[in-house]
């Protein structure tokens, strides 16, 4: 076997053309590096024109942007921060992504190892068309529907559980930031579960098999074998989610009733995100207006990039190049 | 004998009631996922069914007034189709060649991982942001009217990372034994890559691909601040403020008339069903491209 592999290698006229570089080569190679070079530039141009118009608004605002909480850049003297605004984008995210994920998973798991195997592609597919409803229907449903359904299960938790303080605070409404996370979180469930499932699906096969042979039971067998396997898929799936919370627009736009103070009450009338202050303000916005919803903008990009620097720290334990075969 | 008879003792109850109630709460994840999807739909389906008409899909909102019935999304239709198949245009080579950059050539080196970082960043570009950089950039720099276009730009970007980050999963996926066998065959790198590596990915990719066209076509903040809105039609994507699906829908909700309010309902649908449809073309590819077919 050495042998023959040695001469082979040493035979020139065989040698030579079996390693030849392909005249193809070289053109792909240079236009996937391109197109990857592109993406950078692109990711630079947003943070430099952000920056760019941002600057004349953040120099005209009398008040500290990252503390004040009040947000009147369009006054003759402009007063506008970040704080409220920041807290809420925050705030709404990390509930809707608590509650999406582990019924994400669950999903996920249902489609790739518990429902029947032929009804699981057509079940695959309604989860598809989850991720298929655009966010400004679910801000349509979201008011026309979720609104004054959730008033009945809020007042019950701010009875029963009002010793909880995010459940505490009066009065008790549907237009709250427990609503506005519910969106969020029917929004994001879907990507998360179809790309959890597609990880899923893609857990090496014999593992399966040799964690049933071995007595393992359902559950067992996806402990030892498929959820390992798509950790690092899940937690790229949330942090996904996570991205799109923090910017979704339109359906906490509809929801939240847009007020500029700190409150962890999630019952209550209160709430904003940066996202949806944009949609709400751009319309009525001057030139210092449009700059200071760009500065917010900006802060809106920049905590994004925190989280997934986050997430990207533990995603990078699994660094090593592998197949499904490995 | 009796070691053998040990051996196979049944499975123990805690193990079996902890399999059960796993199981019983997959099944449960998966009904509480269903029920708001059932419910949207529900309710699209009977309050936009009252406007969805033929006068619905062939007319615009041109001279209508504020109180009318009549009315239609036309031009919201062409405008979302002019948007969408641009932005797909632009996005979808250079996120799959970026994909390919990073899984095949890369190598792990300090390039691919500075990409890799950037992809990931870019994933969680919000939309709104995405919207207010071609604002600043396209509109309010360099003077570009509002237009389709811009709004295709500000769309591309966010499609972008979506599809590096689903066909590169896909890419990993692939087994490196098939790319060995390959260049032990004396096929040059690149022709794997296009005869092998891709069409075993294919469907994967396929399917990162609908799901970015899912996210981006019902994107309304970033065709709010590019695209702006308009009654009439405007067939050229590259001048003057067209109209979307989605900014349609924002745009009849806000109205305070029912005539508008059932318009919204009948735009909501008619999204859906464009969705829908996208994504019944993707599996038909797919099913005519899968392995088990063509062998």
């Amino acid at each position: 076997m050495a042998t023959s592999l040695g001469t082979r290698k040493s035979g020139p006229a065989l040698g030579r053309s079996a390693f030849r570089r392909s005249r193809g080569d070289a053109p792909f190679r240079f236009a996937s590096l391109a197109a990857g070079i592109a993406l950078l530039a692109i990711m630079a141009a947003i943070g430099v024109f952000l920056v760019v118009k941002a600057v004349p608004a953040l120099q005209a605002n009398t008040s500290h942007f990252l503390t004040e909480l009040t947000f009147q850049p369009n006054a003759t003297k402009p007063v506008f921060g970040i704080g409220a605004l920041a807290f809420g984008t925050v705030l709404s995210s990390l509930i809707a992504l608590i509650i999406a994920t582990p019924v994400a998973v669950g999903v996920a798991l249902f489609i790739s190892h518990y429902a029947p195997r032929r009804l699981a592609s057509a079940l695959g597919y309604v989860v598809d068309l989850l991720a298929a409803v655009p966010s400004v229907v679910y801000g349509l449903w979201g008011v026309a529907f979720l609104v004054p359904f959730m008033l009945g299960p809020s007042k019950f938790l701010n009875t029963y559980f009002a010793w909880i303080p995010l459940f505490g605070g009066d009065p008790v409404v549907g237009k709250s930031m427990l609503t506005a996370s519910l969106v969020l979180a029917i929004m994001i469930l879907p990507i998360i579960a179809a790309i959890s499932r597609e990880v899923f699906l893609q857990a090496p096969k014999f593992q399966e098999e040799a964690a049933l042979a071995l007595g393992a039971t359902r559950w067992e067998m996806i402990r030892i074998a498929v959820l390992p396997f798509g950790r690092p898929g899940v937690i790229s799936a949330a942090m996904l989610g996570l991205g799109r919370a923090m910017g979704e627009t339109i359906a906490v736009a509809l929801i939240l009733p847009a007020t500029f103070n700190i409150s962890f009450h999630v019952l209550t009338p209160s709430g904003n995100s940066i996202a949806a202050n944009i949609a709400n303000g751009f319309g009525e916005a001057t030139d210092i207006g449009r700059g200071a919803l760009i500065a917010t903008g900006l802060v809106l990009f920049l905590i994004t990039l925190l989280v997934n620097m986050a997430a990207r720290m533990v995603i990078a334990r699994r660094k090593e190049f592998r197949g499904a075969a490995a | 004998m009796t070691t053998v008879q040990t051996g196979i003792h049944p499975i123990s109850t805690s193990r079996r009631v902890k399999d059960r109630i796993v199981q019983v709460l997959v099944y449960l994840a998966f009904a509480l996922a269903i029920i708001p999807l059932l419910s949207v739909l529900w309710l699209v389906v009977t309050n936009g069914l009252k406007r969805f008409d033929l006068e619905f899909l062939t007319h615009s909102m041109r001279n209508i007034g504020a109180r009318d019935a009549g009315g239609g999304a036309y031009h919201a239709i062409i405008g979302t189709l002019e948007q969408v198949l641009l932005a797909s245009l632009i996005a979808v080579p250079i996120g799959l060649l970026t994909a390919v950059y990073l899984v095949e050539y890369g190598e792990g080196g300090r390039l691919s991982r500075v990409i890799s970082f950037f992809v990931d960043v870019m994933t969680g570009v919000p939309s709104v942001v995405s919207g207010l950089f071609v604002l600043a950039f396209w509109i309010l720099v360099l003077g570009m009217p509002f237009s389709g276009f811009a709004g295709a730009l500000a769309l591309s970007i966010l499609m972008m990372p979506v599809v590096v980050r689903s066909t590169e999963e896909m890419l990993k996926l692939v087994p490196n034994e098939l790319r060995e066998a390959s260049y032990a065959l004396g096929v040059p790198k690149w022709r794997t890559i296009v005869k092998v590596v891709l069409p075993t990915a294919f469907t994967g990719i396929i399917t990162g691909i609908m799901l970015a066209v899912a996210r981006v076509a019902g994107e309304t903040a970033p065709l709010l601040l590019t695209v702006f809105i308009t009654d009439s039609i405007n067939e050229d994507p590259f001048n003057g403020p067209q109209m979307g699906l989605p900014l349609y829908v924002f745009d009849q909700a806000g109205r305070p008339n029912d005539t508008a309010i059932d318009r919204a309902w009948s735009g909501a649908l008619t999204l859906i069903l464009i969705v829908m449809l996208l994504n019944l073309v993707a599996r038909l590819i797919n099913w005519w491209r899968s392995p088990a077919r063509r062998s």
